[in-house]
């Protein structure tokens, strides 16, 4: 029945089609230029041909006697150079993000892998971080031509700055060139030698990656952070010392808040994509192992993005350090509104990577008894959201601050101020380490006989440095500015030595501890949502934030030395901003989509075995006569047992 | 905080700890309470804006704190299937069905017929300064300006004073009618200014600032101002017109010095 159906179909398709080929060519015929009537060709000369001929004679002649000008700038259709130029490049940079990502943690999984004894856990690490990879070679090449497109707009649109960007950096070209050979060589030597060559020369390759990656990433950085930060040119823009320009004052903080959010964002992305393998697995040995996926795709993100505020910290610093009216634009100015958003974000991040770790526990046997404690840390979580969420600067109406008597309120003004923001993310930061170590010990029973010792060791120094950090957010309010960025530093300390303190205490205190069982693949699937909500909210954030360090210069191509005089000049509205990033949040979405589909085909079966499968099937329905229903075979069984090959 | 709107609300809240309740019920009241509470329940009312991102955060976080466990879940949702589901609770679902669309509609209605008010316009405080201004017929490049009064303090103390004392007298001449005579901002023409002036005992103000920023707004005051920060709403003057460069460089001595606050440093540039 259902293939009567496809083929009464197709069939009306087949008839449809050229109809619609014959009228649409007719109709252009038509409507494009005016034809003499069929066999007068020629001998008539109608007053409409003349003009035609005068018309086109002139524009030539206009053409020819233009003289040929250098053009400063060229229009973009609908949209505008400013936002074509701004979606591709933010489109280059998220591929070229994760395309730098995933090679860092691949390699550490390979690590793992290669340093543990156990065969079966090699074998699984050795299988995770190939897994991990295989997501590279297609992101590699649309990141590579995302590039080009990118170039290829900025001449065209930008024609006259891009040029004076070459000239200040034309010495980093090449070399950024070649290195781009090298990634090429490296990733692809990488991802097909899997298995193929002995394990350290594996490894090598590996790290040549990372390295030429890294690289690639600085000189690519040193362009774009120049806009910003200009150096090594005279007040004219005139080229100086293409080291100093290089190596300006933002180049480093961005080089490091970047390493660490692509390692962030790569690994949510992975992550998205082990959830949609879970997704769409059939049997419970998949899910065990994509959950296991998504697991680790998370791990690494949150580990990675603990210490992003602090990087962020340093950069918005450095920032106000090269020159107090951008940083006053960004953090107090037009662009501090979009700070509230980042912050709901991070917050955001912070709470579902909480409650990832929190559904997980559901996976191991014996989490039980820890259950209670969660619903402090979610209220802990709850309050430092809220803290780390307040505006500095209010949106009210003007009744609401005439009732505040100020533009800023007695009690919200302050939470607002940084002492107690840093002191909300750390508390955020010691919150989500403690669920992460509360899921380690979910299965374990200690067994060594100074348990209850350690356990009172690890609580005495976790409430500790909650009230040493909340001591110093609060002495905060009562010393003046410079003190008080001084003192984010001790705060940081603290956090960071308590983390690690109580980890070493963990490692000894679970010394050949009773362990239940993991469960894998045990998980509710709204965690595997978790995962991708995570994953597209990473993206969001990088989408603004880039947004942030490009948009800051408002009028300037470089900052304060060269003027951007193009039609596109001004800085839009923020709720546009927005748009533009939702839009291409959303391409990006559909381009990883392609790229999770392309990965997984290699998982599937080739047709001749699907061809084959489906005949047995056949078959079987044939034999088993011609009533009623049956279930399929392919229903019963795994359909695609992942890495078949 | 109004304590009769707080007292009450987690008197509520801690009952339920000790009765057990629906879950559902239990979710009922935590929300609404909480959202009473930053309604109602501080002296100063917070902006809307704010509580709808506090909500925001609220919501997400109970809707975390029911879904991660099974039996919490099945406990606020089979009531509310049932709710739909079963027969005997017709009457009371076709008056939610009503009811919610109504009150929609009337929030809709209210927000509409709003009273008559000026636009919503998002005033940025410390807007950005631009690169160079002119005042005293001199181009000051403000990346660069630095208080020419400012080293006397290590240099030449008594000097320093002096200036400080000239200052202060600029201060009670000319400033305190808006800025206060504390500089809390509640000057006598205080209450009739919105934006209302800057209060400069708060950390958040000068104290964030380099003094060439002071020297900018006090020059220049409010028509000065780029777009952002409005400068067609403040009441600001315009000091150049009235004061000589180096009484402004003397009263902002004395702003940080009565205040006991020290402008920002400027980091080194390389
Ligand atoms: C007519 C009332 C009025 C007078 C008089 C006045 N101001 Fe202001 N001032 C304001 C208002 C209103 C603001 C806040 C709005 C704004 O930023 O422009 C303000 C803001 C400022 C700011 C900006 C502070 C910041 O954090 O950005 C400074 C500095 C300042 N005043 C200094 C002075 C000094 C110094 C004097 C005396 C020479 C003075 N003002 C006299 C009304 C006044
Ligand atoms: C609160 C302190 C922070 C500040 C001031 C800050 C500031 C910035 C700025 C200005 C950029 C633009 C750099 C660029 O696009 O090249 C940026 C980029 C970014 N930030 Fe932050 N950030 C902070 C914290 C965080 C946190 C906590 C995260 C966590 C996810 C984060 C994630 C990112 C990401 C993903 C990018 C894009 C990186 C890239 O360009 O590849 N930031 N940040």
């Amino acid at each position: 029945m259902k293939q009567h159906k496809f083929k009464i179909l197709l069939m009306i398709v087949v008839v449809l089609l050229p109809l619609a080929a014959v009228e649409l060519a007719t109709f252009l015929n038509q409507s494009l230029s005016y034809r003499s009537p069929v066999g007068v060709e020629g001998t008539e000369q109608t007053p409409r041909m003349q003009g035609i001929g005068d018309e086109q004679a002139e524009a030539e002649q206009e053409a020819r006697e233009k003289p040929y000008e250098e053009a400063e700038y060229r229009e973009f259709p609908v949209v505008g150079s400013r936002v074509a130029v701004w979606v591709i490049a933010q489109l280059h940079l998220l591929f070229a993000a994760f395309v730098l990502a995933v090679p860092i943690f691949a390699l550490i999984i390979e690590f793992i892998g290669y340093f543990s004894k156990d065969p079966a856990l090699k074998k699984r690490y050795d299988r995770l971080a190939y897994e991990f990879t295989k997501l590279l070679s297609t992101s590699f090449s649309l990141t590579a031509t995302f590039g080009a497109f990118l170039t290829f707009m900025l001449i065209i649109l930008y024609p006259k700055f891009t040029n004076y960007l070459m000239s200040v950096f034309s010495p980093t070209f090449l070399p950024y060139v070649l290195l781009f050979f090298a990634e090429a060589f490296f990733l692809y030597s990488y991802y097909y030698g899997w298995g193929k060559f002995s394990p350290r020369v594996h490894l090598a390759l590996g790290v040549g990656l990372n390295l030429v990656g890294t690289a690639i990433m600085f000189i690519a950085n040193a362009w774009l952070t120049f806009m910003t930060s200009p150096a090594g040119i005279s007040e004219t823009g005139a080229l100086i010392s293409t080291w100093e320009a290089v190596t300006n004052y933002t180049w480093m903080p961005i080089n490091i808040h970047r390493i660490i959010a692509n390692v962030a964002f790569g690994g949510s992305i992975a992550g998205a994509y082990a959830a949609y393998k879970f997704l769409q697995s059939r049997s419970d040995e998949e899910r065990a192992h994509y959950d296991w996926m998504g697991y680790i795709g998370n791990m690494v993100a949150i580990a990675a993005f603990l210490p992003l505020p602090f990087a962020g910290y340093w950069l918005a610093s450095e920032i106000y350090a090269f020159n107090q009216t951008l940083g006053l634009t960004m953090m107090g100015g037009a662009f501090s509104w979009l700070f509230i958003i980042q912050a709901v974000l991070i917050g955001n991040l912070f709470l579902a990577a909480n409650y990832y770790l929190w559904l997980g526990m559901g996976r191991i046997e014996g989490a039980e008894r820890f259950h209670k404690y969660i619903k402090y840390l979610l209220v802990a979580i709850t309050v430092c959201f809220m803290v780390w969420a307040t505006p500095r600067s209010i949106i009210a109406t003007v009744e609401e601050v005439r009732a505040m008597g100020g533009s800023s309120h007695p009690v919200l003004g302050l939470l607002g101020v940084m002492s107690a923001k840093n002191t909300a993310v750390n508390i955020l930061i010691l919150s989500t380490f403690m669920s992460f170590l509360l899921y380690r010990r979910a299965g374990k029973t200690a067994v060594v006989e100074w348990a209850r010792k350690g356990n009172l060791a690890q609580f005495a120094i976790f409430a500790a440095v909650c009230v040493f950090v909340i001591f110093l957010g609060v002495y905060g309010y009562f010393v003046e500015t410079a003190v008080r960025i001084g003192l984010s530093i001790p705060q940081v300390l603290s956090v960071l030595i308590a983390m690690v303190a109580i980890t070493v205490i963990d490692v000894f205190l679970f010394r050949g501890a009773k362990k239940g069982d993991t469960n894998w693949g045990k998980i509710p699937a709204v965690s595997q949502y978790v995962l991708i909500f995570l994953a597209v909210t990473f993206t969001w954030l990088m989408g603004l934030m880039g947004y942030v360090r490009s948009g800051l210069r408002q009028h300037w191509h470089v900052y304060a030395v060269i003027r951007d005089t193009s039609p596109d000049a001004y800085t839009p509205t923020l709720g546009y901003a927005t748009q533009v990033v939702s839009v291409t949040v959303l391409i990006f979405f559909v381009f990883i989509g392609l790229v999770f589909w392309l990965t997984s085909l290699s998982d599937k079966k080739s047709w001749q075995e699907r061809a084959a499968e489906e005949a047995e099937k056949k078959a079987r329905q044939a034999q088993a006569g011609d009533g009623g229903w049956q279930p399929e075979p392919a229903m019963l069984r795994e359909s695609n047992p992942a890495d078949a090959s | 905080m109004h304590l009769y709107v707080l007292l009450p609300i987690l008197a509520v809240m801690l009952l339920l700890q000790w009765r057990k309740v629906g879950m559902l019920v239990w979710l009922f009241v935590y929300w609404i309470g909480i959202f009473v509470i930053l309604k109602y329940g501080f002296t100063t009312p917070v902006p809307q804006s704010v509580i709808s991102l506090y909500m925001g955060i609220i919501t997400f976080a109970l809707i975390i704190y029911i879904s991660w466990d099974k039996k919490r879940f099945r406990a606020v949702v089979d009531p509310l299937v049932a709710f739909m589901t079963r027969r005997r609770y017709t009457v009371p679902l076709v008056l939610v069905v009503v009811l919610i669309p109504s009150l929609v509609a009337t929030s809709v209605y209210l927000s509409r017929t709003a009273p008559v008010q000026a636009p919503f316009f998002a005033r940025t405080v410390h807007p950005a300064t631009p690169a160079s201004i002119s005042a005293f017929s001199t181009d000051y490049d403000l990346a660069t300006l630095d208080n020419p009064l400012r080293p006397l303090e290590s240099d030449d103390p008594q000097a320093f004073a002096r200036h400080v004392a000239n200052g202060r007298a600029v201060y009670y001449e000319n400033c305190h009618y808006c800025h206060g005579d504390d500089m809390t901002g509640n000057g006598q023409f205080a209450h009739g200014l919105n934006p209302i002036p800057t209060n400069f005992a708060d950390s958040g103000t000068i104290a964030m600032l380099q003094e060439s920023y002071l020297f900018w707004r006090i020059a220049k005051g409010a028509p000065g101002l780029p777009e952002e920060g409005g400068p067609w709403e403040s009441a600001m003057p315009v000091w150049e017109n009235f004061l000589t460069e180096e009484e402004i460089w003397e009263v902002v001595l004395f702003l940080y010095d009565f205040t006991d606050q020290r402008p920002r440093a400027r980091e080194e540039v390389h």
